[in-house]
């Protein structure tokens, strides 16, 4: 890690955004899911040895302002169309996880000449055919983060960004708790009913012709059972689809080496 | 002084230890309820308010909630207008109807004309952001809560004050054309009541409107200071708050011994009572506290969504469930002496009571009832408050220069300029009772 995460601020329309950038090489967007951004990890740092990452932190998601008028996910989206406009990163690479992947299927959907590949991770966005998106609003966030991976054991990140924090000083454990309610209360403003789909979505992505996608997901994902993976599969034209056995709802921390390899096959 | 009785309408029949092993009424599975006993225990709860209204009541209260046998009453205003008829003088207050959740101000607006109509102007109509499993259960979106709250109440006071027909372009309701054919027989409207537990934000919005605040069952020290947020808030308001803005709940068992009085107030404690009430993920919805609030909540050990908390609510075995029962209906005397639980025969209780009307010096003061109690009990417990405490209580309220919203109107009382004083008496709440 020889270059800082940098972080600034960027005006889009009247609120500002908290951008995290790091890396070299063409930009790479990333989308983070609703429990707001994880913190950089390594499959981050892998990705960033050729390209520049970029993580937009959601308007509402702690360092971010909110967004009075963005009321549903299509909003959302078309914020962050105009982010990338007025930004001049179009066409861009985007990767976008469960809430994000949601935005980046939205954005596909309304105008995929702004994006150049998309990957979409436990993206949430459609009804699963087969189960339930797991509702974390009946649950602690803590609970939440412990059942989006099958094994926690197998993947020391995880306890690094999460279970750790139970041992963490108090006003460290405060400060993201305090993260999570902020980034519980931006998602339920944009999510809340249905929870986490929209029921146009999958006629929706009918636009998105041209646009090479991978979708990769865990098999045992709980969260987002993988049929919704593979309806994105049959409705994105050309889409590929990548399944992890053994693997819950993040794949990048849970199989970080496989879920890499799988990026950086396809963006290359 | 105004003097109203409350009760949950509880579903007692639950098996205790299912609230224990979940540590919650809320989401206690509903195959545990038998209708047969609820519509026995419905009407019995109906009855108990009727009798409240032969024996010198001057108020009856009503609540909802859902998903829970901690309250059966889902729908208060079904209930309110069955009293609205049933009873002939009684005030019929509601505390409240949770506009966030109902989500439809029109509708309701209607609901309430009819309910103060049939009963003669008899109706205080009370609002609420509605507790946080009333959101989860309802689908209600706790993040626009407090903005549903806001827009409501302006909308359901335009419903009834403003000539029809017009048009309702708000940010949440959108109604094309409001022109209802059923308004308040009290004018301008009927009055309205705002009961609340902590939020200072409630307490806030309550003077700002010249509301009188409801403390439910919080305790002493804190509603104090609750209070006195509200009256420096009414002072910018230009008014003097007094006694009439205020009014307090608590729990109260009277039987014909203080002993036997002591042994049915443990009824208060049944399943955890209110600390069971729902467990604190279903509290604290996502969005439903403001920033501020949620900064506050960091800041505390015990905040059971924090990574570091004990409170993680993992499944209890039954020897936990056992242990859990044990301890706490082992603190009972404690719950007794903090005064959560006022217990005794109808001169103890007087005594007791004289000093929270001391101390807090409300208008309007609720006696609670709730429990596991036989018919009888219950039945008595509302008898002996209504022919032995009540009149002493009024006594005392008049020598306490305690009026109420009905012998003086909230916020009337204007300042012009003066410094306004403290409410409440706080030097006496160290004083033992």
């Amino acid at each position: 890690m020889s270059e800082p995460l940098i972080e600034e601020k960027a005006a889009v329309g009247e609120t500002q955004l908290c951008v995290l950038r790091r890396g070299r090489g063409q930009p790479l967007l990333y989308l983070h899911g609703e429990l707001g951004f994880e913190g950089w990890c390594q499959w981050h740092e892998a990705l960033a040895r050729k390209r520049t990452i970029l993580i937009p932190l959601h308007p509402g998601f702690g360092r971010s302002q909110p967004a009075d008028w963005i009321m549903d996910m299509r909003d959302l989206a078309a914020f962050y169309s105009r982010f990338i406009r007025e930004r001049k990163l179009a066409p861009v690479d985007v990767i976008g996880f469960s809430l994000g992947g949601w935005i980046a299927a939205e954005l596909a959907a309304a105008n995929s000449a702004q994006l150049r590949r998309m990957v979409l991770v436990g993206a949430a966005g459609v009804r699963p055919p087969q189960g339930e998106i797991m509702d974390m609003y009946t649950v602690t966030a803590r609970r939440f983060l412990t059942r989006c991976i099958r094994d926690p054991a197998a993947a020391p990140e995880f306890a690094a960004l999460y279970t750790a924090a139970g041992a963490a000083p108090q006003n460290q454990a405060a400060a993201q708790w305090e993260a999570w309610e902020d980034a519980r209360a931006a998602t339920a403003r944009i999510a809340w009913k249905p929870y986490m789909f929209s029921q146009s979505m999958p006629h929706l992505l009918a636009n998105v012709t041209a646009l090479p996608t991978l979708i990769i997901w865990g098999r045992q994902d709980e969260v987002v059972p993988l049929s919704a993976g593979q309806l994105y599969h049959e409705k994105i034209a050309g889409s590929r689809m990548v399944v992890l056995d053994q693997c819950g709802h993040m794949p990048m921390i849970e199989k970080s080496a496989e879920f890499v390899r799988a990026v950086q096959d396809f963006l290359e | 002084m105004l003097l109203m009785f409350f009760t949950e309408r509880a579903y007692h029949a639950v098996p205790e230890d299912e609230v224990f092993r979940l540590r919650s009424f809320f989401g206690v599975p509903n195959r545990f309820f038998d209708p047969k006993k609820g519509a026995q225990l419905l009407n019995e709860y109906i009855d108990e308010k009727i009798l409240c209204d032969e024996v010198g009541f001057d108020a009856v209260m009503l609540n909802e909630h859902h998903g829970t046998p901690f309250c059966m009453g889902a729908v208060m205003d079904v209930e309110a207008s069955i009293l609205a008829r049933a009873t002939k003088r009684v005030k019929i207050t509601l505390l409240g109807n949770p506009t966030p959740v109902v989500a439809n101000p029109l509708r309701l607006a209607e609901e309430l004309s009819m309910i103060d109509m049939i009963s003669g102007g008899r109706l205080v109509s009370g609002f609420i952001r509605g507790a946080g499993s009333e959101q989860l259960f309802n689908n209600a979106n706790p993040a626009f809560n407090r903005e549903y709250f806001d827009e409501a109440h302006d909308l359901i006071l335009a419903v009834w004050t403003r000539p029809g027909p017009f048009r309702w372009e708000g940010k949440h309701f959108h109604y094309r054309f409001i022109n209802p054919w059923v308004l308040p027989l009290q004018k301008p409207h009927p009055p309205i009541w705002i009961p609340g537990l902590i939020s200072v934000e409630t307490v806030i919005w309550a003077a700002q409107h010249g509301y009188p605040y409801i403390a439910l069952a919080t305790v002493l020290k804190p509603t104090l200071e609750l209070f006195n947020v509200y009256a420096k808030t009414a002072a910018e308001q230009g008014y003097q708050a007094g006694p009439e803005n205020f009014g307090y709940l608590q729990p109260v068992l009277v039987a014909d011994t203080d002993e036997k009085a002591y042994e049915l107030g443990k009824c208060f404690m049944f399943g955890g009572g209110f600390s069971h009430f729902a467990r604190p993920e279903w509290m604290f919805p996502p969005g439903y506290n403001s920033k501020d609030a949620i900064h506050r909540l960091a800041a505390q050990a015990a905040n059971p969504n924090l990574p570091s908390s004990p409170f993680q609510h993992d499944p209890v075995n039954e020897a936990e469930v056992q242990e859990m029962k044990r301890k706490l209906y082992a603190s009972y005397g404690d719950w007794q002496k903090q005064g959560q639980v006022v217990t005794g025969s109808p001169k103890t209780v007087v005594r007791k009571l004289r000093h929270i009307l001391e101390v807090l010096r409300p208008g309007i003061f609720s006696f609670w009832l709730d429990g596991p109690l036989a018919l009888q009990d219950r039945r008595n417990c509302v008898r002996l408050i209504g022919n032995e405490v009540l009149p002493e209580l009024r006594e005392i309220g008049k020598e306490l220069g305690l009026e109420d919203p009905f012998t003086r109107k909230p916020g009337s009382v204007l300042l012009n300029g003066r410094p306004h004083e403290a409410v409440g008496n706080a030097a006496l709440l160290d004083t033992p009772a």
